[in-house]
């Protein structure tokens, strides 16, 4: 009994312990950034490791999750006869929720794992060492140019996944079933509003982008250096890095669309 | 001008209570190569880590070219590493960038020269060991030994002081093996440089040093140039250079009578 308390309590410091550790991390990252401005060709390495290697799994999920909802949306909408609010349903769950969500959690798992093997294995073979060894500061030259490649990134991708959801959506209810064309853009265009919706849902990626990226590089630095290490390292950035935006996405709606 | 470039006095160091290195003095002139030989686990690696500044002694001192490296802040530290080079045992090359752009690394980082003379200086640090003709290599096409002297091409890149080799032989073939040793000792000898290198390889070593330190248990149990080492008659170094199985160095590990262990204690 007296062990489990005590295990419990060892657990317990231990977790928010690894969470100051991350959080200070996070602040050095900030404060090494200066790197980023003097050399942006670092940051623009990233934005195409992070951000370019990421459009396909990103445009072809789009596509699809579009498609689905153009047919899910159909089928809900036609029973009350209003299927032309087609365009605003499929704009509105992309732009708000499932654009930031989706592409976050595909960007944790394509990206984000990426991130923390490539930082884990560096470290696992003395790379960052080096680099120390070199009178090179490793969270300048390494951490900070991910941090800012993939955050620049995530919003990007966003975009992009709500972009060919709608488009997916517009190819399933107009030119597959045939809704009005005139009625699906127009009503989306009237329905959407810049400030509300749009802007809420490019916050919402930007803090994703920032959340998966900061996990993904912590697990990477500390990660043991052994192949063990690494591989446990990469499957919690994707496992805490989800559970991170789902949780944040809740507390972002519901400061952000109450009583709309 | 201090003629001692490292200078080592009754070092101290341990991980939390466990201390691993009980009072070294150790010296390293300039122009001189020397070997710390030792078993596993003796305290070669801690050691580096002090003198590279990786970790703090927790008493003595350790003075690199004059500077006391206790109570150094990072900036200074990182000063003081631009004088230093380190051989890391499988070289730790940079995995995403070419070979070229890895000798290159510290002077794009460090200085603000231009790209033509970054490649001239380059080029003259590969063709040193060897391997211009690698220069659009990746280090993931590389063999052990090529690794290891690009990394070294990396480690001269800034005309360091001192450079620190970790196992620079180990796991190599015997080519390489003779490759690489000769060009501790050549590029020592042409660059004005010390080395220090940490290695149980005691025939390559006693060929290229000046000075052998082996330590035992974190101390230091015999030194001299190795003319002394071959000819010491002391128990610890002549089961070393001789690689004998048994002796100070015991083979088994502390455990309890065999007897007792296999149940036969009472038979």
């Amino acid at each position: 009994m007296l062990d489990s308390v005590r295990s419990l309590g060892r657990r317990t410091i231990d977790g928010v312990w690894r969470m100051g550790v991350a959080v200070r991390f996070f602040g050095l990252t900030l404060l090494h950034s200066g790197i980023c401005l003097r050399r942006p060709q670092l940051v623009m390495r990233e934005i195409f490791s992070a951000g370019v290697l990421s459009l396909i799994i990103i445009v072809v999920s789009g596509l699809f999750v579009g498609m689905v909802l153009g047919l899910q949306g159909y089928e809900t909408l036609q029973t009350y006869g209003s299927e032309e609010a087609l365009g605003i349903l499929v704009a509105l769950s992309l732009v708000r929720e499932l654009g930031p969500v989706v592409a976050a959690l595909l960007f944790a798992s394509r990206a984000g794992s990426a991130i923390t093997a490539e930082i884990g294995l560096m470290k696992a073979t003395e790379q960052i060492a080096a680099m120390e060894m070199m009178a090179v500061d490793p969270i300048a030259r390494v951490v900070a140019p991910r941090f800012w490649g993939a955050v620049i990134s995530m919003p990007l991708l966003a975009a992009m996944f709500s972009a060919m959801g709608i488009f997916g959506g517009y190819l399933v209810g107009v030119v597959l079933i045939g809704v009005d064309d005139g009625s699906f853009w127009s009503q989306m265009q009237a329905a959407v509003d810049f400030r509300e919706d749009i802007l809420n849902g490019v916050i919402k990626s930007v803090v994703f982008g920032v959340a998966v990226t900061v996990i993904a590089l912590f697990e990477g630095y500390d990660a043991p250096p052994t192949a063990e290490g690494v591989s446990r390292a990469t499957t919690r950035t994707v496992v805490t890095s989800s559970l991170a935006i789902l949780a944040l996405d809740f507390v972002l709606t519901a400061f952000m669309f109450r009583g709309v | 001008m201090h003629d001692n470039l490292v200078e080592i006095r009754g070092l101290h160091f341990g991980y939390g209570s466990r201390p691993v290195l009980k009072g070294i003095d150790l010296t390293a002139r300039r122009g001189q190569v020397v070997a710390i030989m030792g078993n596993s686990g003796c305290g070669k690696t801690t050691l580096f880590r002090v003198i590279g500044g990786a970790v703090r002694a927790t008493r003595g001192s350790v003075r690199v070219d004059g500077v006391e490296m206790n109570g150094l802040d990072q900036d200074e530290l990182y000063r003081l590493r631009r004088r230093m080079g380190m051989l890391f045992q499988f070289g730790a090359l940079f995995t995403d960038i070419s070979v070229f752009d890895n000798v290159a690394f510290q002077l794009r980082e460090h200085t603000d020269l231009p790209e033509s003379m970054i490649r001239d200086l380059v080029l003259m640090k590969l063709n040193a060991v060897g391997l211009r003709g690698a220069q659009d290599l990746m280090p993931s096409e590389l063999s052990g030994g090529m690794a290891r002297r690009v990394a070294l091409a990396r480690a001269i890149a800034l005309d360091p002081a001192l450079i620190l080799y970790d196992e620079p032989f180990a796991g190599l073939d015997p080519i390489s093996l003779g490759v690489t040793g000769n060009l501790i000792r050549r590029l020592t000898d042409t660059l004005g440089l010390t080395s220090i290198v940490v290695t149980h390889d005691v025939q390559e070593s006693l060929r290229m040093v000046d000075y052998v330190y082996f330590l035992s248990e974190g101390v230091v149990e015999a030194q001299g140039t190795p003319a002394e080492i071959k000819a010491s008659g002391l128990p610890f170094v002549h089961q070393f250079v001789h690689g004998e199985e048994d002796g100070p160095v015991p083979f088994h590990y502390p455990a309890e009578s065999y007897a007792a262990d296999l149940g036969l204690a009472h038979a």
